[in-house]
């Protein structure tokens, strides 16, 4: 698809301390706990990057910040920053996201991936490519990006 | 054989030589012909002769493999002796070899394997080494050499250097003027490690030929420090220590290095690199100690001045973490200062004149002028605070090594502190009792509080390395000691009045800290040392003794005075027997102990017995004093006239309890102390209950509480004693318990004051071990029986622990009183069977018990339920010592366990199943399905191997492997669900507590099984433990390999029945297991497991909705597992 890479020298930055919640000693078994920004955060940080063996959250494309969560109206807005703004890496990342978050949440979720505002060149195009129903579903036919997509998940099933 | 010999190593000798070989054939050549020469199958001469073509021939290439072989050969035969002709010859053939150059390697390896023979079998001769050592300064140009070869010619000329001493002094300036040559400019760590040894060599022992040329050698080696990698590899640490020893070494090995060595570590000194000083620092602590201090005078000033700018001028520490609780001043030294201390503490040990820099430093001299700016700890800065660290540190550092040094610190530093502090040298007509109030200077002064304490810590470090517990005259005639003595009682004074003062109200004061610092300080001091009288000495001690008993509201100063009390306690265990002990323990030990039992205090009781346990463990004399309290508080709430105890003293009684059997018991067992304490423990608990009586007070009737602390502290004291003790206790208590049941009439009637009796014979007699002997065992066996019946649960532990003790047979005189396992049982099951055996055609093993017919001696259900319980007890016991009879228990277990059954085994239960209500019975059931339970799990209470209880290993797999058939055809031929699912508690019960292992040898069969009685058990929300544990084998059955093959056969079912559960609503844990039992599944082969897979990822959608996260994350995981199966992960 790309021959040579597009962030060819891209910053790297550390990794968020994993924390760890704290649990009560005597936890009630029928209480509910609500999927939140952290977990949601948890299920996507160690996807790898399309082009480096880096972490999303080692480049700090997403951050937990960027992350809305509404459990009772069984929504979720991811909003990441691509790299570099004519990456065209953007699309594959999105599709990435959507695909782990589509595997990882109950299927009552309606996940909203989109581009920080005035981080990418296509914009609009980007967002509107990475919430159409029909075009995720179609990319998912293509064998080399549903590679590709497995390939960036695997670190994050670990 | 003379005539075959040659053509076999001349074979070996052409294969060698041969360019094609390879490195591992060249190896076996060379192995074959030493082999040769060993066995004298060939010799060495008759070897060269033939080898002549090869060692002389113009070829370079063949000369230079022929001259290597001669010399790997050589090397091989370090052991065999030679003869000198052939040596010398050798020897002066690879001289020679020394300027071929092309040929080189192997006149060095030669050269080498000579040099080193043992003297035994035949060595070279010093001018032989010399002409060796000629020839290579002649010829060996060694920088122009490849790697390997350089390190060859080092280690030649290190083997020279170290071997031939005689050779090489001859050779006077050449040598090390040759040396130079060859090592300027060496860069591999290898041959630098053999170079710095080298020069190591040369400066130990060739001083004489070193003197021209020390500042060359220098030179070069001088480059090298500090030891740096510029191109840092992993593994280079190693690597890199140990060069850098080794050039410490080298640069330390003489003297006549100083005046090159010294200015050129001071200069890197300065360098702004950490570890560049911290080198620096090292070195120059070696090299200090090798030079001596003649050589380091000249250098005095230099070194303070260094050492000065990294310690105190910028120094380099941080507050430790903990710092608070240390008085805000335990500061995490740098590396550099660190080593700094090292140094400045290697200097003044050498030399006594170095000491009178720091006292006269100027900056030093200002900085305790000074100390008035850092009157109020919270008020100076951190780099003050580190500033004044250092400077203590810097103190502290100079007064301990030597008396003298002392001396002169305390000369100089002491009045001035003492001024500071605003103290007088205490008059000796003043008041030796410590004024209430006293004057005391408002403000303390911190820094000269600090710097005191610590200046005071570090005289008692030195005189205690020196003192040793004995007593050392002339103390008292140093200075320092005479002006310790002036100020000792006003210093302890001001530590007393500060504790006393406001400052102690704060929380982690810094003043607190160094108060009771200071007095833990002046209390360690050795025995003999007069600056601390025993006036003081008491005063000490009482004022940190009526902190502990009474201020617990501060708790820091409270926890502080404890550890100091302690600390002093620990000190005088060292020297026993001394004015100081007596008096620690009138004072402290025993003010302490008093408290126990006092109600006065304020101190909360569970402080006073902390505090008690701790003093008491500092000396094992002082913690049987701690026990004797402990005993006298214990007796003291025992007498009290009252029937009912206050809930006050009950809690206290069951702390001191606590403390008992949980500390005091523990720490005697640690040190292995007397007997006598669990022994005098637990009679003085009988003599408590027997005075009762004979006082006519009524029986105790105390709350669950303190029986259960009593039960225990009684089955651990019993426990601890050995056969003898046990025998007098189990004798004493047994009069007790009988005497009053003689005065009841009524055996075992529970009455709830009888029942605090019976509790705690059953505790003695739980805790016996199988020696000990028993007396009126029948008796003892029917009050346990029938107060068991009355539902007395440690009754059925007493029985279970009997059954498991009782010696099978009796031998020797005693048999009259002893009791015998067999009695026993036939006393047991008499009682539980019934008299009428009109029934007794079913189960008969022709012991001549026959359990079938068990006895209804009343027809409550409650007693039926004691009864299981007893049995389930008494099973354990059985089944432990690997006992047969064990199995008749099992079997009318399981008849209780089926009394739902119609038409069943046990005909006489029809009238009983009629009269109960249904409900009953059930419970009557479920009781006899846990029983299993308490036989196959491991228990605190009882039959253990604390209590000494006889235990046959693998008894678990034993009872496991003989217990699953009968319910395997039990359950296939139980029509009932009810009684399906009774059996399958029990089942369940026994699998969760067998070991794997186990389990997996029968998993094919056991696996249907399982899954049936998952699918019974999880109608009742009650049984979801159960549901668990049997969750856990499945579990362990999918992640072994002899399990999943078992697996595989039952694949749809196990992953129907694991999907029912992922919906379990009533527990997480079974949930998130089954889910993680999916993942396992998943492993297995995969045409058995595809069709399953769109089932699994249906469920695991909607466990992803599940209420608790870590079932959510658990489903992630199994949903990926289980799509990723297929080609096509993406479509799930």
């Amino acid at each position: 698809m790309v021959s040579g890479l597009i962030n060819a020298n891209p910053i790297v930055y550390e990794k968020k301390e994993r924390r760890t919640r704290s649990t009560p000693a005597d936890v009630d078994e029928y209480a509910v706990e609500a999927i939140d920004q952290l977990e949601i955060f948890e299920h996507i940080r160690d996807i790898k990057d399309p082009e480096h063996p880096y972490s999303l959250e080692e480049l700090k494309v997403i951050s937990e910040d960027a992350i809305e969560v509404d459990d009772k109206h069984s929504y979720v807005r991811v909003t990441f920053t691509p790299t570099v703004e004519h990456c065209s890496m953007a699309t594959v990342i999105g599709l990435c996201l959507r695909v782990k978050l589509m595997r990882s949440l109950p299927p009552r979720y309606k996940v909203d991936i989109r581009v920080a505002p005035g981080t990418h060149a296509t914009e609009a195009a980007v967002n509107k490519q990475l919430n159409d129903k029909e075009r995720v579903a179609a990319a998912l036919e293509n064998p080399n990006l549903v590679d590709m997509v497995d390939e960036c998940l695997a670190p994050s099933y670990e | 054989m003379e005539t075959r010999a040659p053509v076999q190593w001349i074979k070996h000798i052409e294969q060698y030589v041969k360019s094609s070989a390879t490195p591992s054939q060249q190896a076996a050549s060379v192995d074959a012909v030493a082999t040769l020469i060993k066995n004298d199958t060939l010799t060495l001469e008759a070897l060269v002769r033939g080898m002549e073509m090869y060692l002389t021939t113009t070829d370079s290439i063949i000369r230079s493999r022929g001259i290597l072989l001669l010399g790997e050969i050589l090397e091989q035969l370090t052991s065999k002796p030679l003869n000198s002709t052939s040596i010398s010859s050798l020897i002066g053939f690879f001289t020679e070899r020394l300027a071929d150059w092309k040929a080189l390697r192997g006149a060095i390896v030669g050269c080498l394997a000579l040099l080193r023979r043992q003297n035994d079998s035949g060595i070279v001769t010093d001018s032989e080494a010399k002409a060796v050592a000629q020839s290579y300064l002649q010829n060996l140009q060694v920088q122009s050499l490849g790697q390997h070869d350089r390190k060859l010619s080092f280690q030649l000329m290190e083997c020279l250097l170290d071997r031939y001493p005689g050779a090489i002094e001859d050779l006077g300036d050449n040598i090390v003027y040759g040396i130079c040559e060859a090592i300027d400019g060496e860069k591999d760590p290898q041959c630098l490690l053999i170079v710095f040894r080298i020069v190591e060599i040369l400066g130990r022992s060739y001083s004489g030929p070193l003197e021209e040329f020390e500042g060359d050698l220098l030179e070069i080696l001088g480059s090298y420090f500090p030891i740096h990698f510029t191109h840092p590899k992993g593994e280079d640490d190693g690597v890199k220590r140990e060069l850098s020893r080794a050039l410490m070494l080298a640069f330390a090995s003489t003297p006549i290095f100083e005046p090159f060595v010294i200015p050129l570590l001071l200069e890197k000194l300065s360098s702004s690199l950490p570890s560049a000083k911290v080198e620096s620092l090292r070195y120059l602590s070696y090299c200090t100690t090798e030079y001596g201090p003649y050589r380091m005078a000249m250098h005095d000033e230099t070194l303070w001045s260094c050492l000065k700018e990294v310690t105190y001028i910028s120094p380099q520490s941080t507050l430790a973490m903990e710092s608070e609780s240390m008085g805000g001043m335990n500061f995490q030294e740098s590396d550099v200062m660190k080593q700094a201390f090292i140094l400045l503490q290697e200097v003044i040990r050498q030399s006594g004149d170095f000491i009178s820099l720091i006292i006269g430093d100027n900056d030093i001299l200002l900085f305790l002028n000074s100390l008035n700016q850092y009157k109020e700890f919270d008020a100076i800065p951190v780099q003050d605070k580190q500033r004044l660290h250092a400077v203590g540190h810097i103190l502290t550092t100079c007064a301990k090594p030597s008396v003298a040094l002392c001396n002169k610190v305390f000369k100089s530093v002491f009045p001035l502190l003492m001024d500071h502090l605003e103290l007088s040298v205490a008059k000796p007509s003043e008041n030796s009792y410590l004024d209430e109030d006293c004057v005391c200077p408002v403000k303390f002064n911190f820094g000269a509080l600090y710097l005191c304490v610590e200046l005071l810590a570090a005289c008692r470090y030195m005189t205690v390395s020196l003192d040793n517990c004995t007593s050392v005259p002339g103390f008292s005639d140093q200075t320092w000691c005479a002006m310790l003595s002036d100020f000792s009682k006003s210093l302890v004074e001001a530590f007393i009045s500060l504790l006393r003062s406001s400052v102690a109200d704060k929380p982690q004061s810094a003043y607190v800290y160094f108060g009771v610092k200071g007095l833990q300080v002046l209390a360690t001091f050795p025995e003999s040392f007069p600056p601390v009288s025993k006036s003081i000495y008491d005063k000490i001690l009482l004022e940190l003794v009526s902190i502990v008993t009474s201020d617990c509201s501060k708790a820091f100063l409270w926890t502080l005075a404890l550890k100091a009390l302690v600390e002093i306690g620990c000190f005088i265990d060292k020297c026993p027997d001394s004015e100081k002990a007596v008096s620690f323990e009138s004072i402290v030990v025993e003010k302490i102990v008093s408290l126990i039992s006092s109600d006065d205090s304020a101190l909360p009781s569970s402080l006073k017995l902390q505090a008690a346990f701790e003093i008491g463990a500092t000396r094992k004399v002082f913690m049987l004093t701690v026990a004797q309290g402990l005993d006298e508080a214990i007796n003291t709430i025992f007498s009290e006239k009252n029937d009912h105890w206050n809930p006050e003293s009950d809690k206290l009684m069951v702390k001191l309890l606590d403390t008992y059997s949980q500390k005091v018991l523990p720490w005697f067992l640690e040190i292995g102390g007397p007997e006598e304490i669990p022994l005098n423990f637990a009679l003085s608990i009988w003599d408590m209950i027997e005075n009762r009586r004979s006082l006519n007070l009524n029986p105790l009737e105390p709350t669950s509480d303190v029986l259960g602390a009593t039960m225990t502290a009684m089955k651990k004291a019993v426990g601890s004693c050995s056969k003898e003790s046990q025998e007098i206790i189990i004798n004493k208590a047994f009069g007790v318990l009988f005497s009053r049941l003689q005065q009841t009439h009524n055996l075992g009637n529970s009455s709830g004051r009888d029942e605090w009796l019976t509790s705690l014979f059953a505790s003695v007699v739980i805790a016996l071990r199988p020696q000990t002997n028993i007396p009126n065992g029948k008796m003892i066996l029917q009050l346990f029986i029938i107060s068991l019946l009355n539902g007395h649960i440690p009754s059925a532990h007493a029985l279970g622990s009997l059954v498991n003790k009782l010696p099978l047979e009796i031998t020797g005189m005693d048999s009259s009183r002893s009791f015998s396992l067999n009695e026993a049982l036939d006393m047991i099951f008499h009682n539980f069977i019934g008299t009428s055996r009109y029934d007794n055609t079913s189960v008969n093993d022709g012991s001549g018990v026959n359990i079938s017919s068990l006895r209804l001696n009343t027809l409550r259900i409650q007693s039926e339920i004691n009864t299981v319980i007893g049995l389930a007890w008494i099973g354990k016991g059985l089944l432990m010592r690997g006992h047969e009879k064990v199995k008749d228990v099992t079997m009318a277990l399981l008849s209780f366990l089926m009394l739902d059954r119609e038409a069943a085994v046990v005909k006489q239960f029809q009238n009983l199943i009629e009269e109960f209500d249904e409900e009953d019975v059930h419970r009557l059931m479920i009781c006899a399905g846990d029983a299993f339970c308490i036989i196959m799990s491991d228990s605190e209470e009882c039959l253990n191997r604390t209590y000494h209880a006889i235990i046959r290993p693998l008894y678990k797999q034993r009872f496991f492997s003989t217990i699953m058939p009968i319910f395997l055809s039990l359950v296939v031929k139980s029509e009932s669900s009810l009684l399906r699912s009774m059996l399958y508690r029990a089942f369940a019960h026994v699998l969760s507590d067998t070991p794997t292992t186990a389990i997996l040898l029968e998993a094919k069969k056991l696996l249907p099984m399982l899954l049936d009685c998952l699918s019974m058990l999880s109608k009742d929300v009650m049984n979801k433990k159960i549901i668990y544990n049997v969750l856990l084998v499945i579990s362990g059955i999918l992640l072994e390999k002899n399990g999943q093959e078992a697996a595989v056969e039952n694949a749809p079912s196990i992953v129907d029945q694991l999907i029912e559960l992922t919906a379990y609503s009533h527990m997480m844990a079974v949930r998130e297991t089954a889910i993680q039992c999916l993942v396992a599944v998943s492993e297995l082969p995969h045409a058995r497991i595809y069709p399953l897979r769109t089932k699994v990822l249906r469920a695991t959608s909607k466990a992803l909705d599940d209420p608790k996260r870590i079932v959510r994350q658990e489903a992630v995981r199994c949903r990926q597992a289980w799509a990723s199966i297929a080609t096509r992960s993406l479509h799930f």
